[in-house]
């Protein structure tokens, strides 16, 4: 056990790990101190100054940042003395005073970290301290996202995440001063860089200045139009997650009220993306295997999470080969109801609107791609995040924690365990492996060996060898970019002998996506929420009948009536897509 | 404050990139060398344009962004170019309690451009500084290496006769 | 350079030729030495071309092999500029002009008269010259820090070391050990000299026992001096740079660092250079690099050069723009004594504290802590500017008082007006006004008064300035210079600018300077680094003794020493007034109405306080209030 501190918070005597901040021994004792800019591991700066407490050593108490601040032995702290809640409210007072307040239209009004503290705080007047106040142009060019820096209250959690999570770097503090903003090279508008559109920034931002590009208003019109078969599918880690959004614990698992929403929504169908998820792993498992007997390029990687794409083709565009060629489970989806589906309903794929419910923001930047329209017409036509689909159905009035759970529809709600555990990092890998072994191996895998356990975990690399037939394959995932980037960084360089790697662009994999609802820091930095999401999903897998995606009828149905077999021509049409090589610079 | 970019579009020779991809080079595997990097260029180029910045960026390895996010923080960083004479006064509070002011808005008036301005022809810009330590000739401004010192807004007009040509 | 020896060796050669600038008499080669100032203030006023000057008349009159031309650093009497000093007389020569060279060079040189008419005028006592040390301006300072500029060509080791130099690093690598060093240095009482004030020994203490393990630990020195009104730091870099290495050597040594890092503004030309060219001498002689004077003691040193942000005078800032980042303070703890530049143990001190290093060595602690006040041991060089006389660089023992620096040694306030206050420390110091003229000048009793040394800087200010106007101008510099990563340094120092600029233009209420104050107080209180810390103390000291300035702004929307131009009235005097039209028709407003030689008015309406009929009336009619 470590050495341990007694100190005194608010006259309460504790004991503390030495190492702990003031903010994490408070927190040990129930004691919530608000902050803005920090996020554990990734941006301790001790910046925006919210979390002032009073601290004495021994030498009177001063006012230090709680968030950084190291206790030591016998130290005494006060988090609420009438000084702290002054010089807290004075500094929000003036962050306010640089502030836009337009809290009526903003997205993330009731969920925003800034108003909150107005409120705690108690603020009587937003405009106390008002003067002038740089006025900025909100930049509209990402695919996916907005950044207006006239709700940014410059605690660079959003750079953090983007540089040391990511290891991007496309946003950064320009600028000083009052001046300072966060921004892009030059001004340049972030869709012009090498963004990725994973999103994370949306998901870390305390306030409105980062939000995902709205389409509810077009999906509800979409569902009101007569003429319209609109479409819905859902990832596996939604459901893991939407129930947040409606003050459920984190880690609900609300597959059936999610389900009961959409169809009160409207929608024609309601299918699953675990569906496409199956198909993905048939066909990429397939392609795997072949590439494994005729020499392909290997090691072979995922090409699920359009972030990781996009982030290896601007990053790593001589590796580019490396990738699948699979089209992710999101645009499967699309591309199998706008010809199969269709086919099978005798509709016109041109009167589909194909929507899809996903954890991610780069998403919408995946559906505009090129090559990803097998009817014809683009696989999908508007991908929304859980948040979007917490806002309709809040819109919509429904009462979700008093839904009832129902199911999807048929047949493209037919989905087995394999594919539901996408939604965490290693599931498709899993995934992959439960296909894999048997098709190399030609037997079935017994209840005891399906699950594959050393890929599990949050851990942002994990590698584990198995010896598949007379196969030794050795693998390696990888979740979060800048962990990617290591990985990718040994490829290149020749030192690592993978046959398959899974990558996700979110840490932790789709259930910490982008796109998932938006915990506040104070959440954030004492939960795991990676680990609490994942769980919903492989308890689920774990009491399902079907849990291999071979096993799937529907995939079954699906080829036998329509594709032939995995890795067909046809398949490679509908199914597959290509990559282009992208600037990281202008 | 926030910096002004340059209209003019980049003139850099091959010469000036295999000058700075040199220095470049020869600071490789020095944590610190991103600035020393972008004194440099700007010495090579006489200002720091995207151009400039992107060789910087990808020679090292790390995000444009970081590059023009210390080029925005430091004020001897410049993105557009400056005159062919620099005209420079210093703001220290020894000059400024002198009547600094006085000479900024006379230079001002006479060249018809702002701080941080740069005439169409190229020949003036204007800039204000921190001080440079020669307060006990305050107030004083700088022309490229000259310094002028003891001054009052009614030298302006003989300084800039000096740089007729 | 391998041994103590050899050091000693070239000190005897080197002594006999600069000693004849101290104590005359000597056995120069030469007769004479000119030195000529090559600092930053003498080179503006055109000393280079007095050197160019005085080399062709040295040859012309065949004086070349008699008098040595020695460039040497800041004398410190800026105001006085270019300044020549001949020796052995210590002939005081201000203001030199190209054309009176020859002419000084014929009759003081080549006949040894030196030429009245040229020489600086308080060194003329009837027939009797004063040298230069005999000078109100020299006689009360004393010179520690200081001890070689103006003395010594700070482009020759040889000189550095003729004058004592190297004997302090030489003494601590061969009989001293690190815990010895740091001992004298906490005994001799040395404070920071860059503004915090803190116990220099105690700094090193900690840097050397906290990690002790650490693989690599650094020596870096602030040479970003960015107090605008401050240069003495400059001048040491200038006039003595192989002060500055020793020094570090010596604190690498105490620390057991083996690399250092000078920060040096990029605005000092001279001061890099001369300072680059130091750095090459001392590795030539192998007083930099490995095995030290033959000892197991390795250091070496670069530079870095500051690129324009006054908040990278604070101590991780500086450390993270030497890192290569945009200069953002980090939080502390941790201090940088356990993790300082890349995470490793660092020390920082600025330039003056170095320069006081060698000499506490040499002469041991207690002469050291024998001068000063109370806790504030040594001297300190101050940069005094603004309405006084002598402009320069002064050195004085801790505890001068305030009257005594402007009064004696500054020359006092010229054209006769009166002091008013003058701004001790900068942008983050406070304003010491006439009822505490007769202050000490130390860390203690400043503090006593709400203000602070800082790094030296020392701003006179008479009847004319305005104390909002001042309080606005560090704002306005403090408000540019914040780097923004902090919520109440940002926004904070912004708003108060924004009051101040109102009230000084007249639109500020009573209400205002209490939400001013209130301001104040937060960001002092809330900021993350020093510079919001004390970005707040001009405001504050102004309101403590100059409020009833503020409350004429507010209230009677009036400026008392007529400066803020908003609220200027421009008045005819009825009685001077002789009604000759000359400003009336010199206004370009046409505000000035009456007829001939009747008593004129001006209509303050269309008035735009111009001041062009002020230049115009030959009567002193006008005038502005």
């Amino acid at each position: 056990m470590s050495e341990m501190l007694n100190i005194t918070i608010n006259g309460q005597a504790i004991q503390v790990a030495k190492g702990s901040t003031i903010l994490e021994a408070a927190h040990q004792a129930n004691v919530t101190i608000p902050t803005l800019c920090y996020m554990k591991d990734i941006n301790e700066i001790g910046a925006c100054r919210m979390c002032i407490v009073e601290a004495n050593e021994g030498r009177g108490f001063r006012c230090v940042a709680a968030c950084v601040y190291p206790c030591t032995e016998g130290m005494e702290i006060r988090t609420n003395s009438p000084k702290v809640l002054d010089s807290r409210k004075k500094t929000l007072e003036l962050i306010l005073s640089n502030h836009d307040r337009k809290c009526l239209s903003c997205v993330r009004s009731n969920n925003c970290e800034l108003q909150k503290l107005a409120k705690d705080l108690g603020v009587e007047d937003a405009s106390r301290y008002d003067g002038e106040r740089i006025e900025y142009p909100i930049d509209t060019t990402a695919a996916h996202m907005y950044r207006d820096n006239n709700k940014c209250v410059l605690c660079r959690r959003c750079v953090a995440v983007c540089e040391k999570t990511q290891g991007i770097g496309v946003i950064g503090a320009n600028d000083r001063g009052i001046s300072t903003h966060i921004g892009c090279a030059f001004e340049k508008g972030l869709g012009t860089t090498a963004c990725v559109s994973c999103g994370q920034c949306i998901a870390v931002c305390p306030t409105g200045a980062l939000s995902e590009k709205d389409f509810t208003k077009e999906v509800f019109a979409a569902i009101a139009d007569p003429n319209k078969k609109v479409i819905v599918n859902t990832a596996p880690s939604v459901r893991a997650a939407l129930g947040e959004a409606f003050g459920m614990p984190i880690g609900t698992n609300v597959e059936g009220k999610m389900i009961a929403a959409l169809r009160r929504l409207g929608f024609d169908f309601v299918f699953d993306t675990n569906f496409s998820a199956d198909l993905t792993i048939v066909e990429e498992g397939t392609e795997l295997i072949e590439r494994v007997t005729n020499q392909g390029v290997l090691p072979m990687i995922t090409s699920c999470s359009p972030g990781w794409i996009k982030f290896c083709e601007h990053y790593y565009p001589d590796l580019i080969p490396h990738l699948s060629s699979c089209k992710s489970p999101q645009q499967m989806f699309g591309a199998v109801t706008k010809t199969y589906f269709a086919e099978k309903m005798g509709w016109d794929p041109k009167d589909i609107v194909c929507v899809s419910i996903m954890p991610c923001t780069a998403k919408k930047f995946e559906s505009s791609r090129e090559n990803q329209s097998a009817s014809g017409y683009p696989d999908i036509d508007y991908a929304l995040t859980t948040r979007e689909l917490a806002r309709m159905i809040e819109r919509a009035g429904l009462q979700f924690t008093a839904l009832p759970d129902e199911k999807a529809d048929d047949p493209l709600g037919i989905f087995t365990g394999a594919g539901l555990i996408f939604g965490a990092t290693g599931g498709v890998m899993e995934a992959a492996l439960r296909y894999a072994v048997e098709e190399i191996t030609g037997d079935k895998l017994g209840a005891e060996a399906i699950d594959f356990k050393e890929v599990r975990g949050t851990e942002g690399i994990k590698e584990a060898t198995y010896k598949v037939g007379d196969l030794e394959v050795k693998v390696a995932v990888v979740s979060g970019l800048a962990n990617a980037r290591i990985v990718m960084d040994k490829i290149r360089n020749g030192e690592a002998d993978y046959t398959f790697v899974e990558v996700m662009a979110c840490p932790g994999g789709c259930v910490n996506g982008g796109g998932q609802p938006i915990q506040p820091g104070s959440v954030r930095n004492f939960n795991d929420l990676r680990a609490l999401r994942a769980k919903a999903l492989y308890d689920q897998d774990a009491a399902m009948e079907l849990r291999k995606s071979q096993d799937n009828p529907a995939i079954q149905a699906l080829y036998s009536e329509y594709l032939g077999k995995p890795g067909s021509h046809k398949a490679h049409e509908i199914l597959h897509t290509s990559y282009v090589a992208r600037k990281v610079n202008f | 404050m926030s910096k002004k970019f340059s209209t003019l579009p980049f003139q850099g020779t091959k010469q000036q990139e295999e000058e700075l991809v040199a220095v470049i080079e020869a600071t490789k595997g020095d944590p610190g060398a991103l600035m020393p990097i972008m004194q440099k260029a700007q010495e090579i180029y006489g200002y720091l344009p995207i151009e400039v910045q992107t060789i910087i960026a990808e020679h090292l390895n790390i995000p444009l962004e970081k590059v023009y996010g210390v080029a925005t923080f430091y004020a001897q960083f410049t993105l557009a170019p400056k005159g062919r004479y620099r005209i420079s006064v210093c703001l220290g509070t020894a000059c400024y309690v002198k009547g600094a002011a006085d000479l900024v808005t006379r230079l001002s008036e006479r060249l018809g451009i702002g701080v941080g301005e740069i005439t169409p022809d190229g020949k003036f810009s204007l800039d204000d500084c921190r001080c440079i330590g020669a307060c006990g000739l305050a107030p004083v401004l700088t022309v490229n290496d000259d310094v002028y010192g003891r001054l009052t807004a009614d030298d302006i007009d003989s300084i800039l006769a000096k740089y007729a040509d | 350079m391998k041994t103590y020896e050899e050091l000693k060796a070239i000190r005897e050669r080197a002594e006999k030729e600069v000693a004849l600038r101290t104590h005359g008499g000597a056995s120069s080669r030469y007769e004479r030495h000119v030195l000529v100032c090559g600092g930053t203030g003498c080179t503006s006023s055109g000393s280079m071309k007095i050197i160019a000057e005085l080399e062709k008349q040295l040859a012309a009159f065949d004086l070349t092999d008699k008098v040595q031309i020695v460039k040497t650093g800041c004398f410190g009497l800026c105001a006085k500029g270019p300044i020549m000093i001949v020796y052995p007389e210590g002939s005081f020569y201000s203001m030199v002009k190209v054309e009176e060279i020859a002419k000084i060079v014929e009759e003081h040189l080549k006949n040894g008269n030196p030429v009245k008419e040229f020489l600086y005028e308080e060194t003329l006592h009837g027939d009797h010259i004063k040298a230069l040390d005999e000078t109100n301006f020299y006689a009360k300072q004393h010179r520690v820090a200081l001890r070689n500029c103006g003395v010594i060509n700070p482009e020759c080791i040889e000189e550095y070391i003729g004058r004592g130099g190297y004997e302090a690093l030489a003494k601590v690598v061969s009989s001293m050990t690190p815990e010895e060093v740091i001992q004298t240095v906490l005994d001799s009482g040395l404070r920071g000299r860059g503004g915090g004030g803190f116990p220099t020994g105690m700094k090193w203490k900690l840097a050397r026992n906290l990690v002790p393990d650490a693989d690599i630990k650094y020596v870096c020195c602030n040479a970003d001096e960015g107090d605008p009104g401050a240069f003495m730091d400059r001048s040491i870099l200038e006039g003595d740079p192989h002060v500055l290495i020793e020094a570090m050597a010596i604190a690498a040594f105490a620390i057991g660092a083996s690399q250092g890092y000078v920060y040096v503004r990029a605005e000092y030309p001279i001061a890099v250079q001369r300072l680059r060219v130091a750095i090459d001498q001392a590795r030539e002689n192998g007083l930099l690099g490995k095995n030290i004077f033959d000892s197991d003691f390795s250091f070496d040193m670069d530079l870095r050069l500051g690129a324009g942000a006054f908040v990278c005078g604070e101590e991780t800032a500086l450390m993270t723009s030497i890192e290569g980042n945009r200069g953002e303070p980090r939080p502390r703890p941790p201090f940088p004594a356990e993790k300082g530049l890349y995470q490793k143990p660092t020390i920082l001190n600025n330039v003056e504290t170095y320069a006081n290093i060698p000499q506490i060595i040499v002469n041991g602690a207690e002469w050291y802590a024998a001068m000063g006040k109370d806790n504030s041991k040594g001297t300190k060089v101050f940069a005094l500017g603004g309405k006084v006389t002598n402009t320069g660089l002064v050195e004085v023992p801790m505890g001068t008082t305030l009257r005594e620096i402007i009064e004696e040694i500054g020359g006092g306030i010229p054209n006769g007006k009166k002091f008013k206050a003058a701004q001790a420390g900068g942008p983050s110091g406070g304003c010491i006004p006439a009822e505490h003229y007769d202050v000490n000048v130390d860390y203690d009793s400043l503090a006593k008064i709400g203000c602070m040394i800082g790094s030296g800087g020392l701003i006179v200010m008479d009847e004319d300035n305005c104390m909002v106007d001042i309080a606005k101008f560090f704002l306005e510099f403090t408000m540019d210079e914040s780097c923004g990563k902090c919520s109440p340094c940002r926004i904070g120092t912004k708003r108060m600018y924004e009051i101040l600029d109102k009230i000084t233009k007249g639109q500020g209420t009573l209400e205002d300077i209490d939400k001013l104050e209130e301001l104040c107080n937060h960001v002092k209180a809330n900021s993350l680094c020093g510079l919001g810390q004390t970005a707040p103390n001009p405001v504050l000291s102004t309101l403590r003794f100059f409020r009833d300035e503020y409350i004429a702004h507010v209230v009677e929307k009036r400026c008392p020493a007529g400066v803020c131009k908003d609220l200027l009235q421009y008045t005819i005097l009825e009685d001077k007034c002789k009604g000759c039209t000359a400003c009336a028709r010199k206004c370009p407003a046409s505000a000035i109405s009456g007829t001939v030689k009747q008593p004129h008015t001006i209509d303050p309406a269309k008035c735009i306080k111009c001041g062009a009929c002020i230049d115009t009336c030959k009567f002193g009619a006008i005038i502005k209030k």
